[in-house]
């Protein structure tokens, strides 16, 4: 059985790495686009939802890390002397200006500030629960966001970071995806990930079965803000141009948006979320513009593709609270035992 | 214990002996509950010392009253709802975990003989509870008794040397109460178990232990052997009342 | 710095503050009954706004006939709000109800830069507000003295509300112990609609004085403000609605205060509000005014 799942993993991953070859070989730059994206959202859902899903905690200030992984990995690629030209108003300070590191390096550094800063936040973070909590991680978001405008010597302030090397490419984000994924479902299967769970459904029993919440909290907190870091740093190396205003709390909505729809607390569920919200988007990009009917045309509104996805988190959690997946995972052994997809829902 | 200007529990003083088997009992709001959350940490005492094997444990966080071996169930059942009757009680080997994060996260071999045995120990609770058929079933999916039943296991897991039963028969029809009096029998020889327990059943408390306190507005009132008990003036009182004068208890 | 300018700071922060108090009242009641931040309170102050410029501009009415019209209109709104995104979720995980609130919050500022754009409007401030009164040294707008006398006008008579009548008692009760209130026969759900629409009016109220102290009306004016006005709950206590006006007047005073004396901190000041959010939550946790809270396990 375990033999059977090993194998069969490596020959999905490797079916899916084909694909994205055949896609790198024959597809348009806009495919190619939209999957580097994809993969990304699938690092940064997967790794969201740890925290919300598996652990029940609302932390609503994922962007923070983006932010901070976005920036130190932009940092290290550039070169000094690009550095040099783009800090004009405040120079950049030391070490920084003449630090330069390859693109992987760049990648880890950013997950590991972004893992950092979530330690430290964490002791305030999860000396509460539940909407003060959510409170509390938006804040920090905030707070991230000022600081990015307001610490030029570091972050070159409102003008931002131009011209990084495009180095995010197909194998980058959807390697990072899958290695994510790997580790994060190993960890949530693992005793440790149990822990999480309980912490969940009960803290108060958790407690009592000699689980440490706080520990198993800034655990998972920490992981969450490492993977969020690394796609900060692929975003970056993606759109080559940062700046304070790229990740505020409409990505952390749009993060929650995926996940929700997913199904809370479940991993594939998070990849069907990531992978539906990137291609919806890019597909509802029909409403924003006109529509030419030969006879008539209906005028683009820009903004409604928001008020759709406002829509739709509304009408999931309204009606459909568990969302595609419920807390059920798509597994081989599911697969396997012809349930499908639809068992998840079943025993949601 | 305060509670705002309301004392819960006042000059309470409690002594239990290896092996024992001690019911607290008391009407409603008598403080009982209070008492148990005192001594797991749920809640800190305003005054006074919780003395556990020489050392105090007054105000010590839950989890680490747990991991020094007093496992508790609550009288309003508080299973992980969403996760497996398995899971439940694989979660109380977690505090015991010599792997680390980094071994589970990444599936060292030390890790996944960890889990096995994790595993294994675990069926071997529910079987002992006739719980095993059940293994693979969300635990909010269980009968009433059941669910009793898997809080007991899942406090079992956690290899207490003292174990807090907060109402364990309350829902119970007289022959499920009646087995189970049987069960946390057998569970005090076989776990070399203390055991102090809540309950409102006086037959089930009156058969099962051997010496019993009552409470009433946070006050120990009478402490003795069931017999003692039965008859104890201030008892009757408490339960019923000035009517209840040269009645017994049963 | 001399006394003039202190003084005036002093207005301005009480200015500002009673802004935040007004907005602040609504998240605490909600807070109180149903244990949920309202995301989209601070969206009402936009709804707000915007309803007083069409009632001035459209429909050519006088403002005072337009403001309060506008107030009206909110508080219909909060009720529709309640009724569409939080009723349907009473018996539902609490982490449901918050991400509703979220929904909601960011669907009624969307649907705002749909239909209005995205452009900041202009708000249509009444003349008589303009007028400069001076005393001694101090030169004061009325605008800045308005709102905070308005704010305590309103806090009376929220008050009165709140203590001398029926449904004030069913909402002290339902803040206390939801379930038994329930139990007691009490129409929670008309306590609740009643709730959001009280919440909801001081929330417009801040909401046109708002936008006549910053007259620059966009979709999205009321995130900042509300966050703020949340924290000023959580200041002053969450569930006591003097807390909340406390918390507002702190608030307010502490920002505008901080700034003045220090000027390079202009550029953090709304980090600033949520450095004092954290450090309540972590020394004080009930606030100043908030009762401490008991788990029931």
């Amino acid at each position: 059985m375990k033999n059977r799942n090993l194998i069969l993993n490596i020959l999905g991953i490797s079916a899916l790495f084909g694909v994205l070859r055949l896609f790198e070989a024959y597809g348009s730059e806009y495919q190619v686009r939209i999957l580097d994206n994809m993969g990304v959202f699938i690092t940064l859902a997967v790794s969201y939802n740890l925290v919300v899903g598996v652990c029940g905690q609302l932390h609503l200030g994922p962007n923070a890390f983006i932010t901070i992984g976005a920036y130190t990995s932009a940092l290290l690629t550039m070169s000094p002397a690009e550095k040099q030209m783009s800090f004009i108003i405040t120079p950049l300070v030391w070490p920084l200006n003449v630090l330069h590191a390859p693109f992987a390096l760049s990648l880890v550094a950013g997950g590991v500030m972004a893992a950092l800063f979530a330690f430290l936040i964490s002791f305030p973070v999860f000396r509460v629960r539940g909407d003060y909590l959510a409170i509390v991680t938006l804040g920090f978001g905030e707070v991230v966001r000022v600081l990015a405008n307001a610490l030029q010597s570091v972050t070159n302030g409102p003008l931002g970071l131009k011209g990084l090397p495009p180095r995010t490419n197909l194998w980058w984000s959807w390697g990072i995806a899958v290695l994510t994924t790997l580790l994060v479902v190993k960890l949530i299967n693992s005793s440790y990930g149990r822990a999480m769970k309980a912490i969940r459904e009960d803290e108060t029993a958790a407690k009592a079965m000699g689980i440490d919440p706080f520990r198993h909290l800034v655990l998972a907190f920490m992981v969450s803000a490492f993977f969020s870091g690394v796609s900060g740093g692929l975003l970056a190396h993606l759109i080559t141009t940062i700046s304070p205003t790229l990740f505020t709390f409409f990505l952390t909505f749009n993060l929650l948006m995926i996940i929700v729809v997913g199904g809370l607390g479940s991993t594939t569920g998070a990849i069907v979320g990531a992978v539906l919200f990137t291609w919806g988007s890019e597909a509802l990009r029909v409403v924003e513009s006109d529509m030419n009917f030969g006879l008539f045309t209906i005028p683009g509104i820009p903004g409604m593709r928001m008020v759709l996805f406002s829509l739709i988190l509304l009408l999931v959690i309204i009606f459909a609270r568990h969302g595609v997946m419920g807390r059920g995972e798509i597994t081989w052994n599911r697969i396997a035992s012809g349930w499908g997809a639809l068992a998840g829902r079943k025993s949601a | 214990m305060q509670f705002g200007g309301l004392c819960a529990v006042n000059d309470f003083s409690i002594e239990l002996k290896p092996g024992e088997l001690v019911g607290l009992i008391g009407p409603n709001g008598a403080g009982k509950t209070t008492v148990f959350n005192m001594i797991t940490g749920s809640l800190k005492p305003t005054s006074g010392r919780v003395l556990w094997l020489e050392e105090d444990v007054a105000g010590l966080p839950p989890h680490y009253v747990a991991a020094r071996g007093i496992a508790r169930t609550f009288q309003n059942i508080r299973l992980f709802g969403d996760m497996t009757v398995l899971e439940n009680v694989m979660v109380s080997f977690h505090f015991r975990l010599r792997s680390s994060f980094w071994e589970a996260m990444t599936g060292l071999p030390g890790y996944g003989r960890e889990e096995r045995r994790i595993r294994k120990d675990a069926l071997e609770f529910l079987e002992e509870m006739g719980l095993l058929h059940l293994a693979n079933e969300k635990a909010s999916s269980l009968a009433y008794g059941q669910q009793r039943r898997l809080e007991i296991a899942r406090a079992l897991a956690t290899r207490p040397k003292l174990l807090l039963l907060d109402e364990p028969a309350a829902g119970m029809n007289p022959p499920e109460t009646r087995e189970l009096a049987e069960l946390v029998r057998e569970l005090r020889t076989k776990y070399d178990l203390t055991i102090l327990l809540i309950e409102h059943d006086m037959k089930f408390v009156m058969g099962l232990c051997g010496r019993i306190q009552v409470l009433d507005y946070g006050i120990t009132i009478a402490t003795g052997s069931p017999a003692e008990i039965q008859c104890n003036p201030d008892v009757i009182r408490a339960y019923l009342g000035g009517e209840g004068d040269g009645q017994c208890l049963r | 710095m001399t006394a003039t300018i202190f003084l005036q700071q002093i207005i301005n922060g009480a200015s500002l503050g009673s802004l935040y108090a007004l907005v602040a009242i609504g998240y605490t009641m909600v807070y109180g009954i149903l244990r949920l931040i309202n995301f989209a309170h601070g969206d009402l102050l936009m709804f707000a706004a915007y309803a007083a410029i069409y009632g001035s501009t459209l429909f050519s009415l006088p403002w005072f006939i337009s403001f309060p019209l506008a107030v009206v209109a909110t508080a219909a709104m909060g009720i529709l709000l309640d009724r569409a995104a939080y009723r349907p979720l009473r018996d539902a995980p609490r982490i449901s109800l918050l991400i509703s609130a979220i929904g909601a919050s960011f669907l009624l500022e969307n649907l705002a830069l749909v239909v209005i754009g995205g452009v900041p409007k202009g708000f249509p401030r009444p003349s008589v507000f303009d007028q400069v009164i001076s005393v001694g040294e101090l030169r004061i707008q009325i605008m800045t003295i308005v709102t905070p006398v308005m704010t305590i006008v309103l806090l009376m008579g929220l008050l009165y509300i709140v203590h001398r009548t029926k449904i004030g008692k069913a909402m002290r009760a339902a803040s206390k112990d939801f379930e038994t209130t329930r139990l007691m026969g009490i129409n929670l759900d008309w306590v609740i609609a009643v709730t959001f629409l009280l919440g909801s009016a001081l929330a417009a109220a801040g909401g046109v004085m708002w936008a006549m102290k910053y007259p620059q009306v966009n979709p999205f004016m009321g995130v900042i403000p509300g966050l703020k006005a949340f924290i000023a709950a959580v200041l002053g206590g969450i569930g006591s609605i003097v807390g909340a006006v406390v918390g507002g007047f702190l608030l307010g005073l502490g920002e505008i205060l901080i700034v003045a004396f220090v000027p390079e901190l202009a550029l953090y000041r709304d980090a600033i509000a949520f450095l004092i959010l954290i450090l309540v939550l972590l020394f004080r946790p009930t606030g100043i005014m908030g009762e401490p809270m008991i788990d029931k396990s």
